[in-house]
């Protein structure tokens, strides 16, 4: 049921650890790699043997799922008919304390995401990862890798120290908007504050389904602080959010926006139309319904074909076979969400091939 | 056809306060902005709030985050429940003009000496000559 | 239609407060009287006794014609309450949640104790035993079960106590195994147990840090909701307590649909964490939560909300106002855009509540 010359906005390649950076990185944080236990930054939200981060064909016979190119270019790109693959690396690097170590971290791994995978295969894209905690090296980072064009975006993780919105972090949007780069939120947490603001649940499962409210929280704050009146032309991008969640949650902004919108006077819209506007989300997880009807009627709560991003979220365990897409899509929608919508939502997929600028 | 409605002797209402007064069965807000008044249905288009009992503000505006600009002071009225906000001028809100907007009346004043020539209803209290009276056009 | 006009409702969803700390004096001794004008609740938060996100209008964010003629705080005053929502909004039957004052965040637990018992007291005295309409929610602190089932103890079986009430933020989330004796002794008692949104914890208002606003923190309400729903049901309460019902209240249910859908998908992949749950985690929510109505939301398109309501389902659904605060919903005005059939309008605004609580 897919549409030839698919964009696949999210897969991810996995780093086998943090030992593989060694190429990509100066003296001194290869000593310091080689002396410090960080050999395995593996992210507490995706540990590499829980069931979802590898559907079981597509796990190698060794390795982290994700690890293998050739799997991946069968599997993920080969399979689907994908013109376009966009890489959202995960690893725990960029979120290290230390900033400086992060800084170099994140350094490595676009450089690493380069080499390894972006000269290895024409389809591939890639995010900008980046240390988002110290804006300023933040900066630097995009500024080296953005000449780059198979660099479409700059990805962070849902939960981090401070909600997106906040001032500090906006030197990142006034070089994502500069470079034409949307911000990818990507799911995951770097836990400086517990999965929900309940504390610590027990389970892995309770923590992945809390990502939904983290998005939500970063929604309410990137359109309550007015990052997209300071920067109009950035469009955000919810990676593995889910999308079932969006219409309910926007109800309820608009309510309470109208009412308490003057301590946000900024906000001089509904945040619906703010949404619609600026922000598109991945398509897997879709946690649609079981009855079409259903999904149908949600479609139309969404009020929007442009917002949806076709992905596979590949390795990730989100659908079995080919199902990737939910029944109830029209042919237009399907190819909107399939080649239309990533095109309009990452312009440099549209451009010429260039290859990298060094 | 409108019928004009004597709601209020000029002095009743507090400079930028406010009065609630009903005529031909119907709630109505009357606003006095600096000498000036304007007239509201006393019912929130949203849900029934007494929007006679809203506070006033400034327009709040901005153009960019962390700026605020102030203008027409006294002229937008929150509704005291949920504070959706409304032009006294128009009845408009804010956040909806479209669409959204509580029934604006029209409003003058008028000495009593005219008031007693007719046609105009004074339900709530009688018209003396020497006063200057607040008349709703419903 | 026209039994709907003049049938009466049931508001699930009423804040009584005190006129002032001292109304609590008869309830309290010597000892914690003058801790609590000493001390107070000494809550984790940067304020001593204000709130981090600063809301909209006095008395704590209440409508502004809700404040008495008496001068006392919205809220305070059981005849005004009488005029100007239970009479004229004909309230047969009105859930109160006491929230202002409350000793359940407080970090001395023993002050805590107290404050929560005198709250209740003063419940029992001056509001359910002055108004038959109005019932009561028997509060209780969270962290030391052993002083809530103290609570249930001198409470729990009377009639006009008609749930008991923990509030969601605490020091873990409610699913935790450190809160089943609370569960147990509400199923024991076969009342249910209705979680107001609030509470403070001393955590960030969301996973993502400390927001700035106002408007995000209103909204993270409604998240952490969807967060204890996800907890108590992965934890596997419902299967160890089968009866147990849960009211949510002031926290939405719009959310409830792909909450669920989203708990079932990824259920299906790492249902080998959690072989307690026997069931998919929709089945248990569909069975054991109930939800109080305000503040509603109104999408541009009314058939949005009805198709919410469909799928929550019709039975789960409390009419409530939220009286006195400012984001209260009007009985006459809340749901008239959506055209509800009077089958529907009978569950929402009355039966659905007078069942779960046993009101006739």
């Amino acid at each position: 049921m897919t549409v030839s010359g698919a964009i696949d906005c999210d897969v991810h390649p996995a780093l086998a650890n943090t030992d593989a950076l060694l190429p990509y990185l100066d003296e001194y944080w290869r000593e310091m790699v080689a002396i410090r236990t960080v050999e395995n930054l593996d992210l507490g939200s995706y540990p590499p043997a829980v069931p979802l981060a590898g559907r079981p064909d597509w796990r190698p016979q060794r390795g982290k799922p994700g690890s293998d190119l050739a799997l991946l270019q069968r599997d993920a790109l080969d399979a689907f008919g994908t013109r376009f693959a966009i890489c959202n690396t995960l690893y725990g690097g960029p979120y290290l304390p230390n900033d400086d170590f992060a800084a170099a971290l994140a350094r490595a791994m676009n450089d690493w995401t380069t080499k390894e995978w972006l000269d290895r295969d024409p389809r591939l894209r890639a995010s900008i990862v980046i240390a988002p905690e110290n804006p300023e090296l933040a900066v630097d980072e995009i500024n080296r890798v953005a000449p780059d064009r198979r660099f479409v975006q700059i990805m962070v993780l849902a939960a981090g120290e401070r909600p997106l919105g906040k001032r500090s972090y906006w030197p990142i949007y006034r070089a994502a908007e500069k470079h034409g780069l949307p911000i990818g939120i990507h799911a995951g947490s770097s836990f400086r504050h517990p999965p929900t603001s309940l504390g610590w649940g027990s389970y892995y499962l309770e923590d992945y389904v809390a990502h939904a409210q983290s998005f939500q929280s970063q929604l309410l704050s990137l359109v309550a602080e007015g990052v997209f009146v300071e920067f109009p032309l950035l469009k955000v991008v919810l990676i593995e959010s889910g999308i079932t969640w969006l219409p309910a949650f926007l109800w309820r902004f608009d309510k309470t926006w109208r009412g308490i919108r003057t301590e946000t006077p900024w906000v001089d819209r509904p945040p619906t139309q703010i949404v619609r506007d600026h922000v598109r989300l991945t398509l897997q997880p879709v946690d649609e319904p079981p009855e079409q009807a259903r999904f149908e009627r949600l479609l139309d709560h969404i009020g929007s074909e442009d917002m949806i991003l076709f992905s596979t979220d590949y390795p990730h365990w989100q659908f079995d076979g080919g199902d990737v897409l939910p029944e109830g899509l029209s042919p237009q929608h399907r190819r909107k969400i399939m080649i239309d919508n990533p095109l309009q939502t990452y312009p440099r997929l549209a451009e010429t091939r260039q290859e990298a600028v060094t | 056809m409108p019928q004009r409605y004597v709601v209020a002797r000029v002095g009743d209402i507090p400079t930028n306060g406010s009065k609630a007064a009903t005529v031909a069965g119907r709630e109505i807000a009357i606003f006095d902005l600096d000498g000036e008044y304007f007239a509201l249905a006393n019912r929130c288009p949203h849900e029934g709030g007494p929007l006679c009992q809203g506070r006033r503000t400034a327009l709040f505006e901005s153009k960019r985050p962390g700026t605020f600009v102030t203008s027409r002071p006294g002229e937008m009225l929150r509704c005291p429940w949920h504070g959706w906000e409304f032009d006294i001028r128009t009845g408009r809100s804010y956040c909806d003009p479209d669409k959204m907007g509580a029934r604006a009346f029209g409003v003058t004043v008028e000495p009593g000496a005219r008031l007693v020539e007719g046609p105009y209803q004074a339900e709530i209290f009688p018209v003396s000559l020497d006063d200057n009276y607040i008349v709703v056009e419903i | 239609m026209s039994d709907e006009k003049t049938a009466g409702l049931v508001d699930c969803d009423i804040h009584p407060t005190v006129t002032a700390m001292a109304d609590l004096n008869p309830y309290l001794t010597d000892r914690w009287k003058g801790y609590m004008r000493e001390y107070g609740p000494n809550f984790r938060q940067v304020f001593a006794s204000a709130g981090r996100y600063p809301r909209y209008n006095r008395d704590g964010g209440a409508r502004l014609d809700a404040r008495p003629p008496s001068g006392v705080p919205a809220g305070a005053d059981l005849p005004f309450m009488r005029q100007q929502h239970l009479d004229p909004n004909r309230v047969d039957f009105g859930v109160l949640q006491p929230l202002r004052p409350n000793g359940i965040g407080a970090r001395n637990q023993a002050f805590g104790e107290s404050l929560t018992a005198a709250v209740n007291d003063w419940q029992a005295g001056a509001w359910l035993g002055e108004e038959g309409r109005l019932k009561g929610s028997l509060m209780l602190t969270r962290e030391d079960a052993g002083a809530a089932l103290r609570e249930i103890d001198r409470h729990g079986g009377d009639p006009n106590f008609v749930q008991v009430s923990v509030l969601p933020h605490g020091l873990e989330p409610l699913g935790r195994q450190r809160y089943w004796p609370i569960f147990e002794a509400a199923e024991a008692l076969g009342k249910p147990i209705g979680i107001h949104v609030g509470g403070t914890s001393g955590m960030a208002p969301t996973a993502t840090g400390w927001c700035s606003y106002y408007v995000e923190e209103h909204h993270s309400k409604c998240e952490a909701m969807q967060a204890l729903v996800t907890s108590m049901v992965i934890e596997g309460v419902f299967e160890r307590f089968p009866k147990l019902r849960v009211v949510l209240v002031e926290g939405g249910f719009v959310w409830v649909p792909s909450l669920c859908w989203r708990l079932d998908k990824h259920w299906k992949t790492l249902r080998s964490e959690v072989p307690h749950l026997k069931r998919a985690p929709s089945e248990y929510i569909r069975e054991h939560f109930w939800y109080t109505s305000q503040p509603i939301e109104e999408p541009e398109d009314p058939r949005h909300m009805l198709d919410a309501m469909d799928w929550v389902g019709w039975d789960k659904i409390l009419f409530s106002t939220d009286y006195p605060h400012w984001d209260f919903d009007d009985p006459k005005f809340a749901f008239a855009r959506l055209r509800l059939t009077s089958e529907q309008h009978k569950k929402l605004f009355r039966d659905n509540a007078a069942n779960l609580y046993g009101l006739q």
